[in-house]
């Protein structure tokens, strides 16, 4: 005798404390007392990430999603939607101001999502060619090369309004226009599969997952500009990308889909992989040129825009690996169904790797224009262990950090741009106050002083000294005119560094400046953190009067820095004391205070 | 294998596509997919690949097609698992280690019953087949 | 041709004219670092950056070309205040030793802080204490003064082909060094000095051997001789004032002798010499088909240095006749000891060199000591001998000109343009034709082996023989005309060329690593000119008329290619590898590297 119905109970830890237990039991019950428990099973799931309004749930097939809970709507729950098979709509989940939506579908970690670049990672096994083919694999390719001229398929990704997802949003016919218009007897299709973004791995899992869209797409810009030569530049630190790359390649020149003549046509295209060493800065794209080339992976000056005169000194289209895996979508289902997706100025989706301070961290791809609202708090499942929201960075370290107030603007290339911030290549760390905004533009810096290429002054020179004076900052020993002195570095970073990476290399320290500039002061006048991160800056203390003596906190400090008899009030020694807070997370009494 | 004419490829792309649907008319009809990239690797995918094919095998199950694709995008809960049993709902776990592998094996393909504390998601929509 | 704006001033220019020279058209000056006129710009120290009107991004003039109709601002309260801080930040990891420094006062950083009035460094202080590299004879690396403009690495591996500077590490980190941080003498490095002679501060500098001089001059035993080279008498003048190419060798010889030295002699005579033996050997492998062809000109010792390590099949095709500087001093402490009666053991040979590789050569091999002695004692560049000519309180210009000592110190005009890019192969075609026809040539310029072209290729007629000639210099353009003659050998095709004359320099000599700092294209046509004028001011414009070289061959060489010129003029050349690892470690990791 087979189950019908399926009762999802979220079991995540927020929904648990809002009773989730109670609800639990309480369904459970009344499936026997209504006589229905053959036909239902309860389950406790794990976190749908929807913590806020939970607890939450789940009743399928029907899909009904209910929110706030609680024990007393269980007989109803059962009554009315299991055996009756009616939705109740007071337990419904709505957005203010839109109706109540009926199915779960758009409030759930995918269902907000629209998959066109991972449109395969996740169904496909990508090492088997055919699996790919079976979901109209290389059928794009197949209508480029027999039923398009080059003109007609720049048209199709000038309609699509594709612009290039790397962090600049060039748009990507124009580039691929550029390049078919110089004459050359060499022209070169790179994909720049160089992430280095901390926290993104979007490319990475794009190549693992699919790795022919990106093949069957640099196949078709090659006819479209008139290039035969394909290079992928993957950083070495992707090894299964790069395994599942060869693998693929290999698939595809067997079966005629790479290689001389390809399908019967008189069309020739091959592709080559590049190992980068993994420097950040050779995602720029000169730089992965150069280093292509054989040499010092350094930033030259553009113009000349590679498009025109690239890897060496030819025409040389490079898009990153998700805007390749859009195209053969783009070609198959038209420019106009892709800019259809998304906004007016920014068509099709982006995908983020959200991380940080978030319940559901993981890589998503949605519609251009959502809300970094929805993302984070929809699609995310809000700040992990219910804290409050802080910031995000978007743009990795490049980026700036957009703040609550900014929470409604959409999220796409030009709404980003007028608040100062990027799209950058899709890392999204989220902040909460947990966060020492010091730290982590600390941490970013850090990043910078590591990556920077050394070829430029500002940049060289500029990354490091921010850095100090972060340094400085973060143990309390900054100065009033700190300030002033890491706003005039950045500027002349911003103004005079020669690359992208450069030029925002100075973007987390301004973006903060501008936004917690409060924090700074409180670091350097009062020597505070008010999150607790800058070690130098914390010191515990037990509060005598609320201390029982109970020993917990002397037993959970690594260091034994804490002493005190059984019963009477316990010290800490801050001499020794490492600030790992472990003694403040461990008080059951609240007695200790950080301060 | 030879190289391909237009009419092979697509030839060969209407026969996989029938493969996968006649899939359940050659019994096949239940479907395990791994997430297998670098973070579900990273996070135990491998070991609990293993165990879901010692657990049909150990359970006798013929009609069980076990494979890997790429990241599902689930990071926060890796190793995952997509499971497609007919009759029940289309079903993803998380945090799938070995133990939970061989529950879900007993209890969602044999018993029919969904595994506790390991749900998280529904596959997402599909833009090649709508 | 394009129309823009500079600050607002209309001006005309050519497509393709970088912001940074369109403004100089019209007299207004951008400050610049890392930009060098001989070299593609690098873009990398930040200072050049201008606005273009309406746009909120900086660009940088020195790489950026105009754009139709656009207006740029050069010089604005903001864009002064982005330089300055530039300055400020290159500043403060730069050793503040100014006095100490060997660029002191030609230091292009110490005149942009000059003149952007840096009164302090505003930011934390990091200098890094990186070792300073004297392992070679000719030049020393002092990394911690660099500012990573990268004109030095560019030069050595764009302008030379040589890749023996690169820059290791990242960001804060990154310091110039040889490759795969060998010392730079067991590097692929050839000593052409380009490095020095670009490098706008003082990470890279000629070894000083001034003292060494008057050490010498002070000794009264010692008798000192001192020779000065073509391209010396057009570039001294630069130090004191004159215009480049000033011809200025009177001058010279009597400030010499004004600093005490016993003897001065003209290297210009040996270059007769050498065109003499040189074109001697041409006629045997070109008559006489003795040897192979097409010959190679080996009076440059970077270029021989290169041959070595990277052409070394080329080897056969060299001319064994030694460099000016070394037959000159062979027959200083043979001939003119003789003649002159003095020991030669006595006797401290000196030259004055536009180059820094001469400075190795002196002790390249055994053949550098056919003498019985060190045929040459020291080397002093360009810049050294000025230092020492203002130290001694010499008042240069205002000299009363000198002529030479004898019998080894009169020169033709053939000897004097071997200062020059293509004046070897004039000279020695001007001797050659008289040595092959045994009439003298109507006119004696040489037209297509002159000028600035990286490549030159002309033909001579000797009489109904062609003899087809190349020209390069500027070690990279070598490498295709080269390539040429090898893949002709290999093919058994017919050879496109009778005789190469290569020098390393851009220019020839007069541009050489040693002559004075500055210098361009616009300068090396200056001090081109001046050696030009010079000949054609001679009394005799080719070697074989030289009375003092028909001398030397009757009193004591006998003639050209005898027994005694082999063994005091001509010497041989070996492979040697690129790269000198102390042990084999360096080896096995470089094969490791390659795959093999």
């Amino acid at each position: 005798m087979s189950v019908k119905n399926f009762i999802l109970v979220c079991g995540g830890t927020a929904c648990e404390s809002s009773k989730a237990n109670e609800i639990y039991d309480a369904i459970v019950k009344e499936t026997k007392a209504q006589n229905v428990m053959d036909d239902v099973q309860v389950v406790k799931t794990g976190c749908f990430g929807f913590c806020e309004k939970g607890p939450i749930v789940k009743i399928l097939p029907e899909d009904a999603f209910y929110v706030n809970v609680k024990a007393g709507d269980a007989r109803e729950i059962i009554a009315e939607t299991i055996v009756k098979g009616r939705v109740i709509p007071r337990l419904l989940y709505a957005e203010e101001g839109l109706p109540k939506a009926f199915e779960m579908e758009d409030i759930q970690f995918y269902q907000k999502q629209v998959r066109v670049v991972l449109r395969n990672c996740g169904f496909i096994d990508p090492e088997k060619i055919d699996e790919y083919i079976a979901r109209d694999g290389y059928k794009a390719l197949e209508k480029v090369l027999f039923e398009m001229t080059p003109d007609q398929v720049i048209q199709e990704m000038k309609d699509s309004g594709l612009r290039g997802r790397g962090g600049a949003g060039f748009p990507t016919w124009a580039k691929w226009n550029f390049s078919k218009q110089v004459q050359s007897d060499q022209k070169y299709i790179v994909c720049n599969a160089d992430e280095g973004d901390p926290g993104a791995y979007m490319d990475r899992s794009t190549l693992e997952g699919d790795p022919h869209s990106v093949l069957e797409a640099m196949t078709i810009a090659g006819y479209a500009v008139g290039a035969n030569t394909g290079i992928i530049y993957i950083r070495a630190e992707y090894p299964l990308a790069i395994q599942r790359l060869q693998i693929a390649m290999d698939q595809a020149r067997d079966y005629g889909l790479l290689g001389e003549n390809i399908l019967g046509s008189d069309f020739s295209f091959d592709i080559e992989i590049r190992l980068g060493a993994g420097a950040f800065v050779c995602g720029e794209e000169t730089a992965l040129l150069c280093s292509i080339e054989g040499q010092r992976g350094m930033p030259t000056p553009k113009p000349p825009f590679p498009a025109i005169q690239g890897l060496w000194d030819k025409p040389t289209v490079i898009n990153n690996v998700e805007t390749w895996a859009n195209v053969p979508v783009i070609i198959l289902k038209g420019g106009k169904w892709f800019s259809s997706i998304g906004t007016e100025r920014s068509s099709g989706t982006k995908v983020f790797a959200l991380t940080g301070q978030i319940n559901n961290s993981g890589l998503v791809e949605v519609p251009m224009g959502t809300t970094l609202r929805e993302i984070v708090f929809d699609i995310g499942g809000g700040i992990r262990n219910g804290k409050a929201f802080k910031a995000v960075q978007t743009g990795g370290p490049s980026g700036w950090v957009i703040t609550s107030e900014f929470l409604d603007i959409p999220i796409d290339f030009d709404s980003l741009t007028s608040i100062g911030s990027m799209m950058g290549s899709g890392g999204m760390i989220v902040m909460s106050e947990t966060d020492c905004i010091v730290d982590v533009t600390k941490f970013y810096m850090d990043f910078c002083v590591e990556e920077s290429c050394g070829k430029c002054a500002p940049c060289r020179i500029g990354t490091k000294k921010l850095y100090n004076i972060l340094n400085r900052i973060s143990k309390g020993q900054g100065v009033m005119e700190d300030i002033a002195k890491m706003e005039q570095i950045g500027e002349a970073m911003k103004k005079a560094a020669l690359c992208g990476l450069g030029q925002t290399a100075a973007n987390p320290v301004l973006s903060t400046l501008r936004y917690f500039r409060n924090e700074y002061l409180e670091h350097i006048a009062e020597g505070k953190c008010r999150a607790g991160k800058c070690k130098e800056l914390v010191r515990y203390v037990i509060n005598p009067d609320k201390c029982i003596g109970c020993t917990a906190c002397a037993r959970k400090c690594p260091v034994n820095c804490i002493a005190g008899e059984r019963k009477v009030a316990h010290t800490i020694n801050n001499n020794l004391c490492i600030k790992c807070g472990a003694c403040f997370t461990g008080c059951k009494f609240g007695a200790i205070t950080r301060l | 294998m030879a190289k391909m004419t237009l009419e092979d490829l697509r030839k060969l792309r209407e026969t996989k596509k029938s493969d996968l649907e006649r899939r359940s008319l050659e019994g096949k009809d239940i479907e395990i997919i791994i997430g297998m990239g670098t973070c579900g690797i990273a996070a135990g995918a491998k070991v609990s690949l293993e165990a879901f094919l010692s657990a049909i095998d150990a359970a006798g199950l013929k009609n069980v097609t076990v494979k890997q694709t790429g990241c599902m995008g689930l990071c926060y809960v890796e190793p995952t698992a997509e499971i497609r049993v007919p009759g029940m709902p289309d079903t993803i776990y998380g945090k799938v280690d070995a133990d939970t592998a061989r529950e879900i094996v007993e209890t969602h393909l044999v018993k029919k019953k969904l595994v506790e504390n390991h749900i998280f998601d529904r596959p997402a929509a599909d833009v090649i087949r709508n | 041709m394009i129309d823009i704006k500079i600050n607002g001033k209309p001006v005309s220019v050519p497509e393709g004219t970088k912001i940074l020279k369109a403004a100089r058209m019209i007299g207004v000056s951008i400050p610049s670092l890392c930009y060098h006129k001989d070299l593609k710009p690098w873009a990398a120290c930040g200072i050049c950056v201008v606005k273009v009107e309406g746009s909120p991004r900086l660009v940088r003039a020195c790489a950026t070309d105009v754009t139709q109709g656009q207006n740029y601002i050069t010089h604005d309260e903001e864009i002064h205040r982005i330089r300055k801080t530039v300055v400020e930040l290159t500043l403060s990891n730069h050793p503040q030793e100014c006095l100490t420094c060997g660029r002191n006062q030609f230091c292009e950083l110490q005149k942009l802080a000059a003149e952007f009035a840096v009164r302090e460094i505003p930011f934390e202080r990091n200098v890094r204490p990186l070792p300073v590299d004297a392992s070679s004879p000719s030049v020393i690396l002092d990394p911690a003064k660099c500012i990573q403009c990268g004109r030095c690495v560019q030069v050595c591996q764009q302008l030379q082909d040589v890749w023996a500077l690169e820059y290791l590490h990242r960001g804060e980190g990154t310091r110039l060094a040889p490759v795969g941080e060998l010392p730079l003498n067991e590097s692929p490095c050839i000593k052409c000095g380009q490095c020095a002679a670009h490098c706008p501060v003082g990470a890279i500098y000629e070894k000083d051997e001034t003292l060494t001089l008057l050490k010498a001059i002070n000794d009264p035993e010692t008798h000192v001789v001192v020779q000065i080279a073509p391209a010396v008498r057009v570039a001294v003048g630069e130090a004191f004032g004159l215009p480049p190419g000033t011809v200025t060798t009177g001058k010279i010889y009597a400030a010499l002798r004004q600093l005490g030295v016993d003897t001065v002699f003209d290297t210009n005579f040996a270059a007769d010499l050498t065109i003499m033996e040189e074109g001697s050997e041409l006629v045997k492998r070109l008559v006489e088909k003795e040897g192979d062809l097409p010959q190679l000109t080996s009076c440059c010792p970077a270029w021989t240095d290169y041959m070595e390590k990277y052409y070394p099949d080329m080897i056969p095709h060299f001319s064994s006749a030694k460099s000016p500087m070394m037959m000159q001093g062979a027959l200083t402490k043979t001939y003119f000891a003789e003649v002159r009666n003095i020991d030669p053991a006595k006797i401290y040979s000196v030259a004055i060199m536009p180059c820094t590789a001469k400075k190795y050569e002196i002790m390249r091999d055994e053949n550098m000591y056919s003498s019985g002695y060190a045929d040459m004692d020291l080397v002093l560049t360009t810049r050294e001998i000025s230092r020492l000519f203002k130290t001694a309180g010499i008042d240069f210009v205002n000299l009363e000109e000198q002529e030479a000592d004898s019998p080894i110190g009169f020169y033709s005009g053939a000897g004097t343009i071997f200062g020059v890019t293509g004046g070897v192969m004039e000279a020695a075609v001007r001797s050659a034709y008289y040595l092959v026809t045994h009439q003298e040539l109507k006119d004696v310029t040489i037209k297509p082996v002159r000028g600035m072209e990286g490549i030159k290729v002309g033909e001579v007629d000797f009489k109904g023989t062609p003899v087809k000639v190349a020209v390069a210099h500027g070690l990279a353009n070598v490498k295709s005309v080269l390539d040429e003659i090898r893949a002709a050998k290999e093919k058994g095709l017919e050879l496109p060329y009778h005789f190469v004359e290569v020098m390393a320099c851009r220019g020839g000599c007069i541009a050489g690593g040693g002559q004075p700092y500055g210098t361009e294209d616009g300068t090396r046509e200056k001090r081109i000119n001046g050696l030009y004028r010079d000949d054609e001011k001679s009394l005799y414009r080719c070697s074989h008329q030289n009375p003092d070289i028909m001398e030397v061959y009757e009193k004591y060489l006998g003639k050209p290619l005898s027994e005694k010129a082999h063994h005091l003029l001509h010497t041989h050349y070996t492979p040697r590898p690129a790269y000198k690892f102390k042990d084999d470690s360096g080896v096995k990791l470089w094969q490791e590297a390659a795959g093999k």
